[in-house]
C-alpha cells in the first residue's frame, strides 16, 4: 500500500472509532435522559414508574394552592378532570402559575403518591395551554359535550 | 386602502419570482442571452415590491390601523412607536413577510455585488434564490396573509405580546433571519454549481464572503437571544437546550463547518462535494428551524397559534426543497473527482476533524431536538429529552474541537512535520495547563472543570497568538506588516480568540454562579459570595403600558455600596399578563441579578430570586467576537482581485 493510501485509511479508522463512540456514548445518554409524560389519571392509576424523573400535567385544581410555613415550599393539586394528583415545589413559580391555568411539572413521585416537582413550566400566553395537557383534557371534554 | 397596496404588490412580487426563479435558469441552460439578463431586474423588482408590502404593513402598524386583523391581534393604541414597529415580526404572518423581504434582499443584494461574476452563473443563483421565494411568497399569500382586514374593525387591539416589549427581542428576529436567510445564497450557489456540473473551487470563492456574514448575523442572533432569555424570562440562565434555541444552533454549527470547509475548497480544491452537501444541510436547518418555531409543533414562547394548513405547506416545502437539492446532488456528485491529496498531518486533515466534530454535535442535537417530536407523531407517547443528554454530549465534543482549533492554524496545507510542529508548542502547551490549573486558585473554591475550561482557553489563546505571530513575520516594520495581512487573516484571529472568551464564560458561570431562592421581609440581609443584598420592600409604580410592582434592593461589598436594583413585577393592562423584569448589576467579572417573585403572607415578605453569576458576560463577548471575525474576514480584499481575476481567464 502506498504511503498516501495508508495514511488516509488511518484517517478514515481513526474518525469512524471516533464517530462511533461518539454515537454509543449518545445512544447512552440519550437513553437516560428520556423523560415520559404522563397525565394524572396515569399517575393515580399507578403507570408512572416511582423513581424516574418523569413530567406531569393537568389544570392547576382552583382554591388548591396552599403556602404552608414559612419557606418557598407550596402544594397545589393538578387536575385532568377525573384524578387529582398532589404537587409540592419548593422555590418561585413562574408569572402565569394560577389555579385554573394549564401547566406542566417536572420531577418526581415520593411513596405517598406526591408529585416532588424540581421545576414548574407555564407557557407565556394568557390562552395557552400545553398540547400534552389538551391532549389529556380532550377525551374528557368530549364526555361532558355528549 | 394601504393594506390592499400591500397585498397587491406581494402579488406583484410573486410574479417576479416566478419570472425570477424560471426565466434565467432555463436562459442559462440553453445559453439565450436575452433570458439571462432578465435576472438581475427581476431581482431588483422584487425586492422593491416586497419592500413595498413589508412598508405598508409597517405603516399600518404604525397608523393603528385595527381593520387589520394582524395588527389588531398584535398592536394598541398605548402600545410605544419602537414597539409599533418590531411589532410587525412579533407573530407568524408578519415575521414570513420579514423572511420574504430578507431573502430578496439578499437576492438584490447577490445581484448588486457580483459584477465580477460570469452572467450564466450568476442568473442561476438569481434563479435559484427566486425558486425559493417562490415558496415562501405563496405561503404568506396562500396560508398566512398578513393584509387580512377584520370587519367590523376594533376600536382597541389587543396588544403586543408584553414578552416582545423589549429592545433586545425587537432586534433578536431580523438579526436571526439575516443568518438563516444568508445561507441561502451559500446554497443557491452550490444548487447553480450542481446544475451547471461544475465545480470547481470558484463557487467556493464567490459563496465565502456571503457565508461569512450570514454566519455572522446568525452568531449575533443566537447571542441577543441568550442574552434576552437572560434578563427577561427572569431565570437567569443563558441557554436551556430548548428546542427553539437547538432549531437556530443547528444551522450556526454546519454553517461553521460550512466556512472552514469552504476555505479548504478554495484553497486547495479538497472536499468538494462535502462542502456542497454542508451548503445544502446549512440551509435546509435553516428552513427547519423556520419550520419548527413557526409550525407550533413545539412548546415554546416562539410557536404561535397553529393551522394545520400551514403545517403541511412548509413540510411540503421543506420536502421539495431538501429532497430536490439532494437528488441533485445524487445526479452529481459522482462524476466530480477530487484531486486534491493531502496527508494525515496537514491543516487539511485538522479542517476535516473540525468539520466531522460539528457535524456530529449537529446531528446529536438533531436526534435529540426531533425524536420527541417523531414519536408523537407515531403516536408512541409523549416525552422530552432533558438538558443533560445535551449538556453530556456537548462538553466532550467540543473539548477536543478547541484543541483542534489552534493547531488547525499552525499547520500548512498539504502535508505538515508533527515533530518540528511539536517542538514548537510544547512549551506553549505546558504553559496553558500550568497556568489553567493554577488559576482556579484565585476562586472561591478549586474545580476541575474550571482548570480543565481555562487550559483549553489558554490553549486557544496561545496557539491563535503564535500563528498571528507567525505570520506577522519580521522583516518589514511592525505597522507595514500589519497591514499587509490579509482582512481574512484578522477575521480567523478574532474569531478563535472569541473562542477563547467564549470558553471561559460557560466553563466559570457554569462553576462559580450562585443561585438562590429566598423568602426575604423588608430589612432582611442576604450574604452571597461576600455581596449583601438588602432587600427594602416593594412599592406601586406605572409604566406607559403597564402597572408594577418594583422591589428596592441594595447591594453592597465590605461595607460599600455596589448597586441599587430595583426588579420589577408588571402587569400588562391590555392582556392582563404578568411578567418578571429581573434587576441586573452588570459587570466584566459578574453580574448581580435579582427578581422578585411573589408576595408571601401579610408582613411584606416576597419570594426573591438572588442570582450571583460569574464571567457571565463573557458569553456573548466571545460570541461579538465571533460575528466580529465573520465580518473582517467577508471584507477581505482578495475576494475582490481574485474574482476580477477569475472573470478575466473565464472570458
Amino acid at each position: 500500500m502506498r504511503p498516501i493510501k495508508k495514511q488516509r485509511l488511518l484517517l478514515i479508522a481513526l474518525m469512524l472509532a471516533g464517530i462511533g463512540g461518539a454515537a454509543a456514548f449518545a445512544l447512552k445518554s440519550f437513553n437516560e435522559n428520556l423523560m415520559y409524560f404522563f397525565s394524572t389519571t396515569d399517575v393515580v392509576s399507578g403507570k408512572a414508574p416511582g423513581d424516574a424523573l418523569i413530567r406531569i400535567g393537568g389544570m392547576v385544581v382552583n382554591g388548591s394552592v396552599e403556602r404552608p410555613g414559612d419557606s418557598l415550599l407550596v402544594r397545589f393539586k393538578l387536575t385532568d378532570f377525573n384524578r387529582d394528583v398532589p404537587v409540592e415545589y419548593t422555590g418561585i413559580l413562574p408569572d402565569l402559575f394560577r389555579e385554573g391555568q394549564g401547566i406542566i411539572a417536572k420531577g418526581r413521585l415520593n411513596g405517598q403518591g406526591t408529585f416532588i416537582a424540581e421545576e414548574v413550566l407555564a407557557k407565556h400566553d394568557e390562552n395557552y395551554m400545553p398540547p400534552e395537557v389538551a391532549a389529556t383534557l380532550k377525551p374528557d371534554t368530549q364526555n361532558n359535550a355528549q | 386602502m394601504i393594506a390592499e397596496l400591500g397585498h397587491f404588490s406581494l402579488i406583484l412580487a410573486l410574479c417576479l419570482a416566478f419570472i425570477l426563479g424560471v426565466v434565467p435558469v432555463i436562459g442559462s441552460l440553453r445559453a439565450i442571452p436575452g433570458w439571462i439578463m432578465l435576472a438581475r431586474p427581476a431581482a431588483f423588482g422584487q425586492v422593491f415590491f416586497v419592500a413595498l408590502a413589508y412598508g405598508c404593513l409597517t405603516y399600518t402598524f404604525i397608523s393603528h390601523d385595527f381593520s387589520v386583523a394582524y395588527v389588531a391581534q398584535n398592536s394598541n393604541t398605548e402600545l410605544p412607536l419602537l414597539y409599533r414597529i418590531s411589532g410587525v415580526w412579533a407573530a407568524h404572518e408578519g415575521s414570513l413577510l420579514l423572511w420574504a423581504l430578507i431573502l430578496s434582499c439578499w437576492t438584490g443584494l447577490v445581484a448588486r455585488f457580483s459584477q465580477t461574476i460570469p452572467e450564466p452563473v450568476i442568473a442561476r443563483v438569481l434563479g435559484v434564490m427566486g425558486l425559493i421565494s417562490i415558496g415562501f411568497l405563496l405561503f404568506l399569500l396562500l396560508t398566512s396573509n398578513p393584509f387580512e382586514r377584520l370587519i367590523p374593525a376594533p376600536a382597541e387591539g389587543r396588544d403586543l405580546n408584553p414578552l416582545l416589549q423589549d429592545p433586545g427581542l425587537a432586534i433578536h428576529p431580523p438579526m436571526l433571519y439575516m443568518g438563516y436567510v444568508g445561507f441561502s445564497v451559500a446554497f443557491a450557489f452550490a444548487i447553480a454549481a450542481l446544475l451547471e456540473g461544475r465545480l470547481d473551487s470558484a463557487w467556493a470563492r464567490w459563496s465565502r464572503p456571503w457565508t461569512n456574514i450570514a454566519w455572522m448575523f446568525l452568531t449575533l442572533g443566537i447571542a441577543l437571544g441568550s442574552w434576552w432569555a437572560y434578563y427577561e424570562l427572569g431565570w437567569g440562565g443563558w441557554w436551556f437546550w430548548d428546542p427553539v434555541e437547538n432549531a437556530s444552533f443547528m444551522p450556526w454549527l454546519i454553517g461553521t463547518a460550512l466556512i472552514h470547509s469552504l476555505a479548504a475548497t478554495e484553497k486547495r480544491g479538497a472536499f468538494k462535494t462535502w462542502t456542497v452537501l454542508l451548503a445544502i444541510f446549512a440551509f435546509s436547518l435553516s428552513l427547519l428551524g423556520t419550520f419548527l418555531v413557526r409550525s407550533g409543533v413545539l412548546t415554546s414562547v416562539h410557536a404561535f397559534a397553529t393551522d394545520p394548513a400551514r403545517g403541511l405547506f412548509i413540510l411540503v416545502f421543506l420536502a421539495i426543497v431538501i429532497g430536490g437539492s439532494l437528488f441533485l446532488y445524487a445526479l452529481r456528485a459522482p462524476h466530480v473527482r477530487s484531486t486534491a491529496t493531502f496527508e494525515l498531518i496537514s491543516r487539511e486533515s485538522a479542517l476535516l476533524i473540525n468539520n466531522v466534530l460539528l457535524v456530529v454535535t449537529a446531528a446529536t442535537i438533531l436526534l435529540g431536538t426531533l425524536y420527541p417530536l417523531v414519536i408523537d407523531a407515531l403516536g408512541l407517547g409523549k416525552l422530552s429529552v432533558g438538558p443533560p443528554y445535551f449538556n453530556a454530549l456537548f462538553i466532550p465534543l467540543m473539548a477536543p474541537l478547541a484543541v483542534i482549533v489552534g493547531l488547525g492554524m499552525l499547520l500548512r496545507w498539504k502535508k505538515d512535520d508533527l515533530s518540528a510542529i511539536a517542538a514548537r508548542i510544547r512549551w506553549l502547551a505546558l504553559i496553558s495547563v500550568a497556568v489553567g490549573c493554577l488559576l482556579p486558585l484565585l476562586m472561591p473554591f478549586y474545580s476541575w472543570a474550571a482548570a480543565l475550561g481555562l487550559t483549553l482557553a489558554l490553549w486557544t489563546l496561545a496557539i491563535t497568538g503564535l500563528a498571528f505571530f507567525d505570520r506577522l513575520g519580521r522583516k518589514q516594520p511592525v505597522w507595514t506588516r500589519l497591514l499587509k495581512l490579509p482582512g481574512a487573516f484578522y477575521g480567523m484571529t478574532v474569531a478563535h480568540l472569541g473562542i477563547a472568551v467564549f470558553i471561559v464564560g460557560i466553563t466559570l458561570t457554569s462553576v462559580y454562579s450562585v443561585e438562590r431562592d429566598v423568602r426575604m421581609t423588608p430589612g432582611d440581609k442576604l450574604d452571597m459570595a461576600g455581596y449583601i443584598f438588602e432587600f427594602h420592600g416593594v412599592s406601586q409604580t406605572r409604566g406607559p403600558n403597564y402597572d408594577a410592582s418594583q422591589g428596592h434592593v441594595t447591594v453592597s461589598y465590605q461595607d460599600r455600596p455596589v448597586a441599587e436594583l430595583r426588579p420589577q413585577k408588571r402587569i400588562y393592562r391590555v392582556r392582563k399578563m404578568p411578567m418578571t423584569e429581573a434587576a441586573i448589576e452588570a459587570g466584566l467579572f459578574r453580574d448581580l441579578f435579582v427578581a422578585i417573585g411573589e408576595p408571601l403572607g401579610d408582613s411584606g415578605a416576597w419570594s426573591l430570586r438572588i442570582y450571583y453569576k460569574a464571567f457571565i458576560r463573557w458569553i456573548w463577548l466571545g460570541a461579538i467576537f465571533m460575528a466580529l471575525g465573520g465580518l473582517l474576514a467577508a471584507f477581505d480584499r482578495r475576494y475582490q482581485t481574485l474574482s476580477n481575476k477569475q472573470a478575466l481567464t473565464d472570458v
